[in-house]
């Protein structure tokens, strides 16, 4: 990364994507070929009728572009490993998967100079009938490495993930916390010159996921070019020296990662936030299959949002609709403290039962008590999916919210919370002192 | 990620643009080749793990539409076969060409739709997918082989020298199902209910091509546009293989038929690679 001579391996200009929407197509994107023929028909005769009339005749059924990307530049040196940050709906997808070649960009150019591999998704292809072994071949010439190339790794591979006992058994029968082991270790094991990846890091337990950072690390450092997108910003701190940060399609800034996550962060829903409440225009509410949310709000005890005092409680309130049946569905709220640290993350599993499985309108609400929170901005998430097997909703940035002091108290100290404490303070000489409570932090 | 990666080649600068034709399209085929060897095994290994019932299908009905055509068009009709071939292996030499067209057809269509996750993950000429689904119809179709096989012993029917050449027929078999097929699965990708028009393609096509008789039964005025349909020529080639000795070749119409099937090559896979790039962005 440093000292070595480094020239441009990924050089964007003037980049765009646009999608269309509107009437024409329809949400899935994709139209039936009798829904053309009845809409011509239909254009043709309300044309003639509109001619007949001596009516302007107006562009068939109205149409909107969308810019998905706009106008983006950057330069990616060799050897560097670039963040890029963004809420969702920034343009971090869509500009990914330009690089890799999944789709056209509308406008503008992109030259890469070397081996891309990238890795969009966790276990792309991995089929349930076959084996694990089986599915190590797969996945690994999915993801551009010949038979070779994995045959010579096919070991390390194994061991990285965990599962020699189970090699011969298909990944159907697995745990899900087994497959995605199997399939970050065939990802892990690839050696392009320039690696893309997104937020793969969202699946597995903790401790895989310090793993698999200790992994992107040791690529990192192996002087290979990386582009990470992620939520998780101790990771992107850890791994990146640079940082972009994407806004409505467009770049917003690119500098340092400190620099860039600090903005990213207070960008969130607008600074501080002066709403505690937020919803969606229809269509652009975070979803994912069969599940829709809403609305998220927070209100206080005693004050309303979204500044909060820290000893009252704050509810966080969820609502969506369901329109299929999830079997096992968790909502999950997530709260990160302004550097970007999850400060701890709670889910309503403990209360689901059988009968809120069903499609429907749901409200879900998480009490946080009084005296957990330190006197910082937050910014709150929400996800939902099923404990262990797929996510439902994405880790989504709803909004900032901030929490004060009592009004006597000195600066915070630091930490991601400051639960209330106790302490006993006692003079060992005789003379004894009370016991005294007082809030603190705890790191 | 060690670093005793293989010496990769020299990369090339790759620019990426709006309406680019990848002019590295089919070297990119080739270096990709074993993606498809092994998408093709997939589909092999699944089909041969899940479904007994399924290849037993595959060899069954091929063999009764045989029973079926040979009491009504050879007993009921009483329309001759070709040269000394009884009727059944007459029939069954041209059933082995059509199933073969048939399921490459109905599963290339699909196979895109069916590989939604691949395309939205990673980067491949799409080309790859439905040409891979061609591998799985040619194991059925070696199967149906055998059962041909069985049959001619059956009849205690020798064939001709000629069937040396019969692999060149089932090449030539295969590209007129890929030309129709490509064009099929990507307009299946943007108009989801094209794959409705396979069943009458099929079933149609089953009447329209000489399957169930001869071609030689259709009068000579007529033949020259009957070769039109390039199932034809495909079929007649089969029988002049398999069958050795009397079964004669329409050559004009052979080769017209030829020429269909390489204009629907070109225009499938034309069509393919121009709507290709849009795929990810459709499913």
């Amino acid at each position: 990364m440093t000292g070595m001579e480094s020239h441009s391996v990924i050089r964007a200009e003037r980049l765009g994507k646009r999608y269309v929407i509107g009437h024409e197509v329809n949400r899935e994107g994709y139209r039936s070929f009798r829904e053309v023929l009845s809409r011509a028909a239909r254009n043709v005769t309300r044309r003639s009728f509109d001619l007949v009339r001596g009516r302007a005749i107006v562009a068939g059924d109205q149409t909107e572009d969308y810019w998905a990307l706009r106008n983006v530049d950057f330069d990616v040196m060799e050897g560097e490993v670039v963040g890029i940050l963004g809420r969702n709906g920034a343009g971090k997808s869509t500009l990914l998967k330009i690089l890799s070649r999944i789709t056209d960009p509308s406008e503008g150019t992109v030259r890469i100079n070397g081996r891309v591999s990238s890795l969009l998704e966790v276990g792309t292809g991995f089929h349930p009938e076959l084996s694990g072994r089986e599915n190590i071949y797969l996945n690994g010439a999915i993801l551009g490495m010949t038979r070779r190339e994995i045959r010579s790794k096919f070991d390390a591979i194994v061991d990285f993930s965990g599962v020699e006992t189970f090699l011969d058994t298909p990944v159907k029968r697995y745990s899900s916390g087994m497959s995605v082991r199997l399939a970050f270790a065939v990802a892990a094991h690839l050696e392009p010159e320039i690696l893309i990846v997104d937020e793969v890091l969202a699946v597995g337990d903790a401790e895989f996921q310090r793993k698999c950072i200790g992994k992107m690390g040791e690529v990192a450092r192996g002087g290979r070019t990386v582009l990470f997108v992620s939520h998780n910003m101790t990771a992107l701190r850890a791994l990146c020296d640079r940082g972009i940060v994407l806004k409505a399609g467009s770049v917003r800034f690119d500098g340092t990662i400190d620099d860039a996550i600090a903005l990213h962060l207070a960008d969130t829903d607008g600074g501080f936030g002066t709403v505690s409440e937020w919803t969606w225009a229809p269509g652009r509410e975070p979803h994912g299959t069969g599940l829709a949310i809403s609305r998220v709000a927070l209100t206080g005890s005693k004050s309303k949002g979204p500044a909060f005092r820290s000893d009252e409680a704050i509810t966080v309130t969820i609502e969506y609709e369901q329109t299929a049946q999830i079997r096992g569905l968790r909502m999950i709220c997530q709260i990160v403290t302004g550097n970007g640290d999850v400060a701890f993350s709670s889910t309503d599993q403990l209360v689901r039962t059988a009968s809120s499985q069903r499609p429907g309108r749901y409200r879900t609400q998480c009490l946080i008590p009084p005296d957990i929170l330190n006197w910082t901005p937050y910014l709150v998430r929400v996800a939902c999916g099923i404990p262990g097997q797929h996510t439902v909703v994405p880790l989504t940035d709803v909004g900032r919210f901030h929490v004060h002091g009592p009004t006597n108290a000195t600066a915070p100290l630091g930490g991601a919370v400051a639960p209330r404490t106790e302490w006993r303070i006692e003079a060992l000489d005789g003379q004894g002192a009370g016991a005294r409570t007082a809030v603190t932090l705890e790191g | 990620m060690s670093d005793t990666s293989p010496p990769q080649p020299k990369p090339r600068v790759l620019v990426l643009e709006p309406g680019r034709a990848d002019r590295h399209y089919w070297r990119d085929i080739w270096a990709y080749r074993e993606l498809f060897a092994i998408l093709a095994w997939r589909d092999v290994a699944i089909r041969y793990k899940q479904t007994v019932i399924g290849i037993i299908w595959a060899v069954m009905r091929p063999f009764l539409t045989m029973v079926v055509f040979t009491v009504v068009f050879g007993q009921l009709a009483q329309l001759p076969s070709e040269g000394s071939a009884p009727y059944p292996v007459m029939v069954f030499a041209g059933m082995l060409p059509w199933y073969l067209f048939a399921a490459i057809l109905g599963d290339a269509s699909n196979s895109l739709v069916a590989n939604t996750n691949l395309v939205g993950k990673v980067y491949f000429p799409r080309l790859i997918i439905p040409s891979s689904t061609a591998v799985v119809a040619l194991i059925d179709f070696a199967v149906s082989l055998i059962v041909l096989a069985a049959i001619m012993l059956w009849f205690a029917f020798l064939p001709s020298p000629r069937i040396l050449l019969l692999p060149v027929f089932v090449a030539l078999a295969v590209l007129a199902s890929l030309g129709p097929a490509y064009l099929i699965t990507a307009l299946n990708v943007k108009y989801r209910d094209f794959r409705f028009l396979i069943p009458f393609i099929l079933q149609f096509g089953l009447f329209l091509s000489p399957v169930g008789f001869s071609s030689s039964i259709i009068p000579d005025q007529w033949r020259l546009l009957y070769s039109l349909n390039p199932m034809v020529g495909v079929i007649d080639g089969f029988r002049w293989c398999i069958l050795g000795g009397d079964s004669a070749i329409y050559w004009p119409g052979f080769a017209l038929s030829l020429i269909v099937v390489v204009v629907f090559l070109w225009l499938g896979i034309r069509y393919f690679r121009k709507t290709e790039r849009t795929f990810a962005d459709l499913l």
